[in-house]
């Protein structure tokens, strides 16, 4: 049942501010009944998890400094990819390698696979069990991944859980 | 400061306009696939990110402001999964070349 609440409240949140409608009643009431909608269409398709608890904050709050330094690294990865672009010589070396991530979770994992694709320069090609395979534009991007500053900082993401 | 705000903005927007017209360049400068994809992601953070970000500083502080910042928070969460469907689709199809790769063994870490 909380379940359903959190999906709602979430739901009629993003609703709301997507609608800027605050003073229109009937708009108001449409919008409640159709997120009450997607709350049953959700429980009907079994999708609300029953194992997380709702409102609960999985992650603790090194999220809130793993995010500036994320945004950093694309700035800086942008900046050295966009070098290599306009550099005439095109000076690129593709790799290929191999990851062992250490986060537990299935999320940790997947927000680490995010986060390398995320930054260019860097594409999680297969994430299956316990292993990464990651193609690198350079072989330097490649050895700044292995050295795994990344990936203690996203393994510290999920610490305490 | 209205002014100042405005020319920043429109330096940040030319700034993104820069960066994605760079990750076009290298779409088509880029040898094969693979590669590619690098390139076409600098359009897709930063490119994308700092033309939105200008568009912010436009808008102030209103609700257009926030559903900005949506697209862009919604943009920068599925990017990177579209990004890896196709990389890892090219990869297992055995009838697409494979990607080029230096010349040295690639490092591998148990």
């Amino acid at each position: 049942m909380l379940h359903a609440l959190a999906l709602w409240l979430f739901c009629f949140g993003l609703w709301l501010l997507l609608s800027g409608y605050f003073d229109v009643p009937l708009l108001l009431g449409f919008g409640v009944l159709s997120c009450a909608l997607v709350v049953f269409v959700a429980w009907r398709t079994e999708v609300i998890d029953p194992e997380e608890r709702p409102l609960r904050l999985r992650f603790n709050l090194h999220i809130f400094s793993y995010w500036p330094w994320l945004l950093w690294q694309i700035v800086l990865s942008n900046l050295d990819v966009a070098k290599r672009i306009l550099d005439p010589r095109l000076p690129i070396s593709p790799t290929l390698i191999t990851l062992r991530p250490t986060q537990r979770s299935d999320l940790g994992r997947v927000i680490y696979a995010n986060s390398i694709t995320l930054t260019p320069g860097t594409v999680t090609t297969a994430l299956s069990g316990d292993t990464l395979e990651v193609h690198a534009l350079t072989r330097e991007a490649a050895d700044s991944l292995l050295e795994g500053d990344m990936d203690r900082r996203v393994t510290r993401l999920e610490g305490g859980n | 400061m209205a002014v100042l705000i405005d020319l920043l903005s429109w330096l940040i927007l030319l700034g993104g306009v820069a960066f994605a017209l760079i990750g076009s360049v290298g779409l088509l400068r880029m040898p094969d696939f693979y590669t590619r994809l690098h390139a076409a992601g600098i359009t897709d953070t930063l490119g994308a990110g700092l033309i939105l970000l200008g568009l912010m500083l436009q808008a102030g502080w209103t609700l257009i402001s926030v559903k900005l910042l949506l697209i862009l928070i919604f943009l920068w969460f599925t990017g990177p999964i579209a990004t890896h469907a196709l990389s890892r689709a090219a990869l297992l199809d055995p009838d697409n070349p494979p990607p080029i790769l230096h010349e040295e063994a690639p490092p591998s870490k148990s």
